[in-house]
């Protein structure tokens, strides 16, 4: 599987990650929270930034189900589902990644014809600190 | 202010064959496409001294220049975000040549993406910002970042399959009027296009455009040396390029409104500096990459209302005799997918009145390119 290739803005996006911890860049002058990460705050053009803790529940805003032709780790797991959230307590920030049963489970694990857009998923993270979402009634 | 408004115009164009393989490298092709545009304008390589492409062309200047023939060039321009330069590449020879910068401009992109390698699976160039955020998870490939968009689109305004098909039949039907179209004897029926595989869901095998190898150019001169060249002048009524505020390409999911995406841009600027309306448009070449792209663009340059794009598609209205017709030598889904150059070439075809389907009467053609990511149009008239 592909691992996040950091750069200097997304690093600390994956330290806290690897910690368990789901955390946004937000800019330290006016408050605002900005996803991706990037190097000065678009609203104020402050380049000075903290990495708050966020609450880790949010909403399905949209799912694919990627099927082969895919790179051959992924071709072994389709077809999976890949899902923007929305976070619940940031509706602006969202956040790419898997839907699965309970953390740690691979990739194709959840079944996609029980995924809703609207659903309520929480993050949880995998043994390798990549965070994952699972249904919040689950 | 002087503008380019019918400052220039398109008066040469030329392409190779279209095939899953040619056994020519896209060198080789990238010169064939060019002397043939010039052929049809009936200007000598010596007289061409601007070049616009793609920063994703792989045969560059020099190579080109010293290989057909050029003069010495005073402009030479390339745009990025693959397809989304396509009607770029046209817009900034126009600039340049209604701002004295060049005479006579040659745009081109070749391409052996049929029998080459898919981009997406070169990880090492695609995994940088902001590539974390979407590939370790799966989100690989333009069609997977795209149907996010579209399952989006179908949740909010009830966009269909149908709908999605109505865009990819009316491609296909057009190409089976198109002796160069890859899909020329391959008709599409409704059947065949639920009944396909998926590639990723919402998306299934017919929504994806081709893989094909081929190149084409096209000559671009100012409106006064138009009227001696061999071929009745295709003018550049407006052009616009589209980068809009806080988009992120075609991973679009992180600011207030994914759906309205650089197409509105693009199009603001387009409509604002043309003589015309969407209403005055007879035929429109959209970039179809996707067909989720078409509802969005259409939406985008204001042939409808927003989250109307998917209704704007039933009753026929992308064939001939309809609404709009779409992409009348078939587009990236039929034709070629040459990163949209066969729609800026189609486009000048029917201005001149030679398409293989022809709308009766044609005097105004948008030209789109790749919406979801950085993007331009022409609005041409003859």
């Amino acid at each position: 599987m592909l691992a996040p290739v950091t750069d200097t803005d997304g690093a600390p996006f994956w330290q806290y990650a690897a910690r368990g911890e789901l955390r946004v860049q937000f800019c330290a002058e006016c408050a605002e929270p900005r996803f991706p990460p990037r190097p000065c705050c678009p609203h104020c053009q402050s380049f000075a930034s903290e990495w708050r803790p966020v609450g880790g529940h949010g909403r399905i805003w949209s799912y694919v189900v990627p099927h082969p032709p895919l790179l051959p780790d992924y071709a072994a797991c389709a077809p999976y589902v890949v899902v923007v959230v929305e976070l619940v307590d940031l509706p602006r920030i969202r956040l790419v990644g898997n839907l699965v049963g309970r953390a740690g489970d691979p990739l194709g694990a959840f079944p996609p014809d029980r995924v809703r857009i609207g659903e309520r998923v929480r993050v949880v993270f995998d043994g390798d600190g990549m965070p994952q979402w699972v249904l919040e009634r689950a | 202010m002087v503008g380019i408004k019918d400052a220039t115009a398109i008066v040469g164009i030329g392409q190779t064959p279209f095939a899953k393989h040619l056994p020519e490298d896209e060198r080789t092709l990238a010169c064939r496409a060019v002397l043939a545009a010039l052929d049809d304008a009936g200007i000598a390589p010596g007289e061409v001294d601007a070049l616009a492409s793609y920063t994703m062309e792989d045969t560059d200047e020099v190579e080109l220049a010293k290989a057909v023939g050029l003069g010495d060039l005073t402009f030479f321009s390339k745009v990025g975000y693959g397809g989304g330069g396509s009607c770029a590449t046209v817009a900034h020879l126009a600039a340049a040549i209604a701002a004295g910068q060049a005479t006579v401009g040659v745009a081109w992109r070749s391409r052996k993406r049929g029998s080459g390698p898919r981009p997406w699976t070169n990880t090492q160039v695609q995994l940088p910002t902001p590539a974390q955020w979407t590939r370790p998870f799966g989100l690989l490939r333009p069609v997977d970042e795209i149907a996010m968009l579209a399952r989006r689109h179908m949740h909010e305004y009830g966009t269909t399959r149908d709908h999605l098909f109505n865009v990819a039949l009316a491609c296909r039907n057009r190409a089976n009027q198109n002796p160069a179209a890859v899909m020329y004897e391959r008709p599409l029926t409704r059947e065949m296009y639920m009944n396909a595989r998926w590639i990723s869901e919402p998306l299934c095998l017919y929504d994806n455009c081709l893989e094909t190898d081929g190149a084409l150019a096209c000559v671009v001169v100012s409106r006064e040396r138009a009227r001696d060249c061999r071929r009745p002048p295709v003018y550049v009524h407006s052009a616009a390029q589209g980068l809009p505020a806080q988009h992120h390409g075609m991973v679009n999911y992180w600011n207030d409104d994914p759906l309205t995406g650089p197409a509105w841009t693009a199009a603001r600027h387009l409509w604002k500096h043309a003589d015309l309306t969407p209403q005055d448009v007879d035929v429109a070449q959209i970039y179809d990459a996707f067909t989720p792209l078409v509802p969005l663009s259409l939406e985008g340059y204001g042939f409808c209302g927003r989250g109307e794009g998917g209704a704007f598609t039933e009753g026929g209205a992308l064939e001939i005799g309809g609404r709009l017709p779409l992409n009348t030598g078939g587009g990236g889904l039929s034709e070629a997918y040459v990163h949209g150059f066969n729609l800026i070439t189609e486009g000048v075809k029917q201005l001149r009145g030679t398409s293989t389907a022809q709308v009766p009467g044609a005097a105004t053609c948008l030209v789109t390119a790749g919406e979801g990511v950085p993007t331009s149009a022409l609005l041409l008239r003859n």
